[in-house]
């Protein structure tokens, strides 16, 4: 994307368009997800308790503000197949878990929804970085998450093949929390020594999806050994996982990467991945997400008030919704906190800035998990 | 406003990410300090060996002499800080602005470091023993009794991640640069006043800049100074002295846990050494690891903490710049009260009495800062929590004891005065392990001699002698 694509504006008549096809998506899947013949057991059994018929009086993407917060411990424990929508019954059903925290993980079943989202993510891919049939390393948190599996189909869907590392978000947070941090210094040098292994093997591997403090630890590794991350053959890298910030983009590109292109994303699995705006020094490095409407939408709500947004520029809470066949979720309010930004011509939606953890939860949040 | 950017390796680098320091009763930013991220510390640590070979090319006299024009500039000089100069007086008022200290008690801990400067050739001659610091260049040489002797440099660089509460630290890190080793600097959030302006005097006076780097930022840039730098200084609580201790590569300052304990033979004439207790509790607000949290004693302790609590009981909380202010204020949102509140759980317990009661509230809550007035409090015994609490103001337990259980209870103690002529309680004073620096006689805790090493020798820390040969017939050309 040349720079002059990059800053232009959406126009009123994009922004309008866009609203309509996330006010009919909104429709259709409040229809699908709380038919008897198609919904899931969960939601189903919820429509009870409810004040009003979804399928009635959901006719647009704001009238989503009637169902009641969403409450993350519904997504804990089991039977997990209850959120499987009856339409979708007999396909094959992954589950997935969220991030590092331990107790009993969040859960979402997926069938083909992290494929979907990693395909129309590679749609955002420039070429010239992430060439075609090259093959791919993923470095990061495999297990129970949907990363590995969804990076191995992105490589896949762009023809070429992934190889990867584990790391063990869960035993990071254990080692940080217990004060180990010769142990967690050690098990990040067996994730990086695995890393440069694969690199230096001769795959041909020209694609990375890892995190930012994985990269940085990668980079510092491979100069220590005389060679560096564009030396090792690496042209693109898709980044996520952990907080970005525009000061660790500009360290990245300026001294770490050497030219090697890096795109920023901020995803998980109940949401999918956002895309971001192309980082530009000329712009302070600054980091603007898109979600991938009308598939999912961020808005960036009042602390005290979670269904009115907040002004452009201003800071808020991430609240999420998901809208696909698969998965419903109607304003999950997130761990974190940004900026909203204004819509432009690519995703002619509100986009996120500064995203961070929620202040009021971050004290009590172990970060630095991957 | 102030623009105070990170120095790597002596180059201003301007961050992204920049934070507000601000007054802590005004709530007013004074200053905006550029914040490194841990990645910049792990890379710049690459060129650590440079920071000591640029010094290593300045004799070790001549880089005294240099830190002796720098004692001046840094008392008296007006110098540059980010994007301003800034005077003494300008110095300490933001140093108490930021911290909560008093301004007098930033400007007397601007006499301490100028004194440690001024007197380094002094300082450095009584921590290596007397060594021809021209080894410490080399490597080895021939001490002046004819026998070859070898001190290998552990780092290049020492790293500190330094406290913001308590501007008094500093002095630890000051004789580094002669002894020609490099300084990697992660600030406290409220003080990064003292090494900048430090880091500008020795500039001015002609220590090479490429020798210290300073990185102000949040707990991952003190983990990657620790993780990255072979020889390292950290300040902090129980739980940070926990996490390593036994490190070879980390020395930890915590809490001091300083106490005065009386001997038997002395301790009936206890009132003779009442200001020397009172001064060892109140001086610097209680704040120092020096500072004494208590008093051990085999009789009259309720009248020694009785007497202890009208001395220091009635001190009043008084604006900073006030010369007769004696106590700092908590500035982290909370801390005081929290504190507060762990000290009157262990009022609960049995044998614990509360001296300072009838003095006043304790807790003074302001809009944006608390302070807490001076404590006292008398356990009958050596059992409950509050007889080995430590906390940072003017906070102490006069403790009934037995003579001979005394040091099997005290616990670590980094100062303990022992008061006693008695010889055989002086004995085991001197053999006990657990205590670091002794007195031995009415002497202050808080007292500091210069020429004696604190918490551990830092010319031991930095450099590990070694055995060293050469055949005969080279003995003179190293000796030259």
């Amino acid at each position: 994307m040349s720079p002059t694509d990059a800053t232009a504006a959406a126009t009123p008549e994009d922004i309008r368009a866009a609203r309509q096809k996330l006010d009919a998506h909104a429709y259709e899947t409040v229809q699908w997800h709380f038919h008897p013949s198609s919904g899931c057991p969960f939601w189903l059994e919820k429509s009870k308790e409810l004040k009003f018929d979804p399928l009635k009086e959901v006719k647009t993407y704001d009238d989503l503000k009637k169902f009641p917060e969403f409450q993350d411990e519904w997504l804990r424990g089991g039977p997990v197949r209850r959120w499987v929508p009856q339409g979708l019954a007999k396909k094959p059903v992954y589950v997935f878990e969220t991030g590092g925290t331990t107790g009993i993980p969040k859960s979402r079943i997926s069938i083909d929804d992290f494929r979907t989202d990693y395909e129309l993510f590679s749609d955002t891919l420039p070429e010239q970085y992430f060439p075609r049939g090259a093959n791919w390393l993923m470095l990061g948190p495999s297990g129970p998450r949907r990363l590995r599996l969804a990076v191995e189909h992105l490589a896949q869907h762009r023809g070429g093949i992934c190889f990867c590392v584990d790391l063990d978000p869960r035993w990071v947070i254990k080692l940080i929390k217990k004060g180990w941090m010769e142990h967690l210094e050690a098990y990040k040098q067996h994730v990086i020594d695995q890393a440069i292994s694969v690199l230096g093997a001769g795959h041909d591997i020209r694609c990375m999806f890892t995190t930012p403090k994985l990269l940085e630890s990668l980079a510092t590794a491979l100069e220590a050994r005389g060679s560096s991350i564009k030396e090792s053959g690496i042209t693109g890298i898709f980044s996520g996982g952990t907080e970005f910030t525009p000061q660790w983009t500009r360290f990245a590109c300026e001294e770490l990467l050497d030219g090697v292109y890096m795109t920023p994303t901020y995803g998980n699995t109940l949401m999918g991945l956002a895309c971001s705006r192309p980082v530009r020094a000329e712009d302070g490095y600054k980091i603007t997400y898109y979600a991938p409407q009308p598939r999912a939408v961020i808005e960036v709500v009042e602390f005290d008030n979670y269904h009115q947004s907040v002004g452009y520029g201003q800071t808020g809470r991430v609240k999420l919704t998901t809208l696909t066949k698969e998965f419903f979720v109607p304003g999950f309010l997130e761990r974190d906190e940004g900026e909203r930004e204004q819509p432009y011509a690519k995703y002619p939606w509100d986009g996120i800035s500064g995203v961070r953890p929620f202040h009021e939860l971050a004290e009590a949040t172990t970060v630095g998990v991957y | 406003m102030l623009e105070i950017p990170v120095l790597r390796w002596g180059k201003p680098y301007e961050s992204l990410e920049k934070e507000d320091v601000l007054h802590f009763l005004t709530g007013e930013p004074l200053a905006k300090v550029h914040q490194a991220n841990a990645g910049l510390v792990q890379r710049d640590m690459r060129q650590a060996q440079r920071a000591r070979d640029v010094l290593r090319d300045i004799p070790c006299d001549e880089l005294i002499g240099r830190i002796r024009k720098a004692a001046d500039l840094y008392l008296s000089g007006t110098l540059p800080v980010g994007t301003g100069m800034q005077s003494p007086d300008e110095f300490a008022r933001m140093q108490s602005a930021t911290t909560g200290l008093p301004v007098h008690m930033a400007k007397a801990n601007m006499t301490k470091n100028h004194f440690v400067l001024s007197h380094m050739d002094q300082v450095l001659d009584a921590l290596t023993r007397g060594l021809d610091l021209s080894i410490l260049t080399s490597g080895y040489g021939v001490e002046q009794r004819g026998v070859v002797v070898s001190y290998q440099a552990q780092s290049p660089v020492l790293g500190l991640v330094l406290p913001s509460n308590s501007p008094g630290v500093h002095t630890l890190w000051l004789p580094v640069i002669p002894m020609q080793i490099g300084l990697v600097l992660k600030p406290g959030p409220q003080e990064p006043w003292t090494p900048y302006r430090m880091t500008a005097a020795f500039t001015e006076a002609g220590i090479p800049r490429e020798a210290i780097s300073i990185y102000p930022g949040g707990a991952d840039v003190g983990a990657a100074v620790l993780s990255s730098a072979e020889r390292c200084m950290i300040f902090g609580g129980a739980p940070t002295v926990e996490r390593y201790k036994g490190n070879p590569r980390v020395q930890v300052h915590g809490p001091g846990f300083s106490k005065i304990l009386l001997g038997d033979d002395v301790v009936d004439r206890w009132e003779e050494y009442i200001d020397l207790m009172a001064d060892s509790v109140y001086l610097n607000s209680g704040r120092g690891c020096i500072n004494c949290s208590a008093v051990w004693a085999s009789r009259h302790t309720k009248e020694i903490a009785q007497a202890l609590a009208e001395k220091i009981g009635p001190v009043e909380v008084k604006p900073p710049d006030d010369p007769q202010a004696a106590l700092a204020a908590f500035t982290i949102p909370g801390s005081a009260a929290a504190i507060w509140k762990s000290i009157e759980a262990g009022f609960k317990e049995s044998g614990v009495t509360h001296m300072t009661e009838k003095y006043g509230p304790r807790l003074v809550e302001l809009e944006r800062a608390a302070y807490l007035r001076p404590t006292v409090v008398h356990c009958a015994s050596p059992e409950p929590a509050l007889a080995k609490a430590e906390y940072m103001f003017p906070f102490v337990s006069v403790v009934e004891c037995p003579q001979d259980k005394m040091l099997q209870s005290i616990g670590p103690t980094l100062v303990c005065t022992g008061i006693t002529d008695d010889p055989k309680l002086q004995r085991a004073l001197t053999d006990a392990t657990h205590i670091d620096r002794l007195n031995i006689g009415a002497i202050p805790t808080i007292k500091l001699d210069w020429l004696q090493p604190h918490e551990g020798n830092i010319v031991e820390f930095l450099f590990r002698a070694r055995a060293f040969q050469v055949p005969a017939d080279r003995l003179a050309t190293l000796a030259s």
